[in-house]
């Protein structure tokens, strides 16, 4: 077997099909892995065992209420970006039950299950998705309570990070910096150059891992090939802004920027706005926005009970600012309105937030743009209330 | 130990699916038996007990003048007045009538349409006397029958969410048939409750739980018009099993004069 030490921090060049081997030394290590899939028309995360089951040739197009993929003779192993899925779905699942309690004979026993996870290795998780990880991490781990069940899940988690080669028109990580170049939080980032991949090497476990895969180091040409891929991408993405004018005239899916100037005061001072009754009219208060969105945490707890009324399972759920549920309290429910509900959710993303947690709660992935079912878009609500109706 | 609550379940005009789905909890059945005295089920029990009953179910519309008597009388019969299903609670897909001559139907369909008595109209059972709780469905879910019964029986609230059927889509992980596919879907203006079973087999979601809190149907009508669904295929999923629910009969018939 080939053993090779790599350091961290280190960039190093892996053939293409060297990426099967990865599979196998991360299952040699116990870990249960995952990557993008095609699945009913779009890439989600699903078991990834064999790399031809990644979508390789596949691109998406994305735009307000709309995701499709095609196949295209120029597209590599992940020139798709994110779809509906995160790993929040891992780390926060859709539903958990955080007690169990039994009634015998009068008395209750109480007990907590325990998570024990298994270890996961995720592939793919761009940019904007590590920038959401980190600030998922701050929810749940940060501060005096820690989720018990996420921590265990997040220290069991190994992230293959990948850079993006293309955007698509709803990407806007560029104005939220937080990509396309991933910089750091990952195990392992790939890069894919035309005839193979360039690895940075992030963790001392993703060290491990290429200890038994073979590489050579990579030359400065190759590291500069790899950065210039994120560079070029970032450089594209920035000219959106000019790209405007030109942009309203082509039927192309208009490329998504958001203007992030004292956005946190914008908001807040602009609570009377008419534009929240007007996105009202076309929210649906559906909640797709929210749950889609890899930051946002929001879950009911409640008690789940038999008819006996003595078995008794505590459930967390997946829920959000948009439900009427969310906001009750014993008066009703606070924000019985959807122009409340849309106003909460966008000032709590990009303003409230920062108060919060001392980041903004969006990493502009798009989610919310492309799966809201009438393409309702957050950078153009923003911009109306700027003003600019751009 | 404290009496065990009476139940009773009530028939109007209705295919008898959720009454069904109360005898098709199985596992659950014994138990239901166990913490209610089921004090009249004609379709499961030839025992009746006479009311008053603390908790009377009631399926179907009102869609004769004798139902429209009976229900008083039922009413008067229950502490707790629930509905379960899609007629009961808003006219079922007979009140498709309600844009109709009730006569036409008579005509073609009755060898002797002297014997048929009928209103012009399928209501739900809310139009004609105070309901406390609606169970939503096409037909009903039978855990939320099931913890109907529970919070009853245990003086508490039905956990019986009124969001979208999305949320249960995103909790199931199944990829958007409208975003993905194009498909009208009226999963973002329907009330969850059957799991998202449709959108799971890449079909739309059809409506049978009636709209969700805050439904918006106007406006996802009108984005399916710009995507270039036809009018008339909106109006038609819109028309179903609860094409008399306020929010879905007022986008159907906007749409409707739209084209007119
Ligand atoms: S708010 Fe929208 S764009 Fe921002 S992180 Fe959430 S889903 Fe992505
Ligand atoms: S913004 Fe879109 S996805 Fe979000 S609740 Fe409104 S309609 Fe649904
Ligand atoms: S049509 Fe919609 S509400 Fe009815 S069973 Fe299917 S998914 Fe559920």
């Amino acid at each position: 077997m080939f053993v090779n030490k790599a350091p961290i921090k280190s960039y190093l060049s892996v053939g293409k099909s060297q990426l099967q081997s990865l599979i196998d030394g991360l299952h040699k290590l116990g870990y249960q892995t995952i990557g993008p899939r095609i699945v009913d028309g779009a890439i989600v995360y699903g078991e990834l065992n064999a790399i031809s089951d990644l979508p390789v040739g596949y691109v998406d197009w994305q735009d307000g209420g709309k995701y499709r993929l095609e196949p295209s003779d120029e597209a590599g192993h992940f020139d798709y970006v994110v779809g509906p899925d995160s790993l929040k779905k891992f780390l926060f699942p859709a539903r958990e039950t955080l007690l169990q309690s039994i009634r015998v004979d009068g008395t209750w026993n109480m007990a907590t299950p325990d998570p024990a996870p298994h270890p996961l290795a995720v592939f793919g998780v761009r940019s904007c998705d590590l920038h959401a990880l980190a600030i998922q991490d701050k929810v749940f781990l940060g501060g005096p309570y820690v989720d018990p069940g996420y921590q265990s899940r997040r220290n069991a988690l190994f992230v293959v990070a990948v850079n993006c080669r293309r955007a698509a028109a709803t990407c806007f990580c560029h104005s939220m910096k937080t990509g396309p170049a991933v910089e750091g939080g990952f195990d392992l980032a790939l890069t894919e150059l035309a005839d193979r991949f360039v690895v940075q090497v992030g963790s001392t476990r993703g060290a491990e891992v290429m200890t038994n895969i073979e590489w050579t180091a990579c030359t400065l040409q190759d590291i500069d090939d790899a950065r210039s891929i994120s560079k070029t991408l970032r450089d594209q993405m920035r000219t959106r802004a000019h790209n405007a004018e030109t942009q309203r005239e082509s039927e192309l899916p208009r490329e998504r920027h958001l203007d992030t100037t004292d956005i946190h005061d914008l908001l807040l001072d602009n609570l009377e706005h008419p534009r929240w009754s007007q996105v009202a009219n076309r929210c649906l208060a559906c909640a797709n926005c929210t749950i889609v969105c890899p930051t946002c945490f929001c879950s009911s707890v409640s008690e789940v009970s038999d008819l006996s009324g003595d078995n008794v399972r505590r459930e967390r759920a997946w829920d959000s600012c948009f439900t009427a549920e969310h906001s009750y309290m014993n008066t009703g429910t606070v924000r019985k309105t959807t122009a409340s509900r849309y106003r909460q959710w966008l000032t709590h993303k990009l303003a409230t937030w920062t108060d919060q947690f001392g980041t903004s709660g969006c990493v502009g992935c798009g989610r919310c743009i492309t799966w809201c079912p009438v393409g309702i878009d957050l950078t153009e609500e923003v911009a109306a209330i700027r003003g600019d109706e751009s | 130990m404290t009496k065990k609550p009476t139940l009773a379940v009530f028939k109007f005009a209705s295919c008898d699916g959720c009454q069904l789905s109360l005898l098709d909890a199985e596992d659950e059945l014994l138990a239901v038996a166990g913490a209610v005295e089921i004090a009249y089920f004609l379709e499961a029990r030839t025992q009746q007990m006479d009311g008053p009953y603390d908790v009377g179910l009631v399926e179907g519309s009102i869609t004769t003048a004798h139902d429209e008597k009976r229900i008083q009388e039922i009413r008067k019969q229950c502490r707790f007045l629930v509905t379960i299903g899609a007629c009961a609670t808003a006219g079922g897909i007979q009140a498709l009538r309600n844009w109709a001559n009730v006569d036409d139907f008579i005509d073609h369909v009755y060898a002797h349409p002297d014997y048929i008595q009928t209103l012009k109209t399928s209501t739900p059972v809310s139009d004609h006397v105070p309901v406390d709780f609606e169970l939503r469905g096409c037909p009903i879910n039978k855990y939320q029958l099931v913890e109907l019964v529970a919070s009853l029986v245990h003086g508490r609230k039905p956990r019986v969410p009124t969001y979208s059927v999305c949320l249960e889509c995103k909790q199931r992980g199944t990829v958007c048939v409208a975003v993905a596919r194009g498909i009208a879907c009226l999963g973002p203006v329907t009330q969850a409750g059957c799991g998202a079973i449709c959108p799971s087999y890449c079909r739309e979601c059809f409506g049978c739980y009636g709209p969700n809190e805050r439904a918006n149907p106007i406006s996802l009508s009108r984005h399916y018009q710009s995507v270039g669904v036809p009018s008339d295929h909106v109006v038609r999923l819109l028309r179903n099993f609860n094409a008399y629910a306020p929010a879905f009969r007022q986008a159907s018939n906007d749409l409707q004069e739209a084209n007119s």
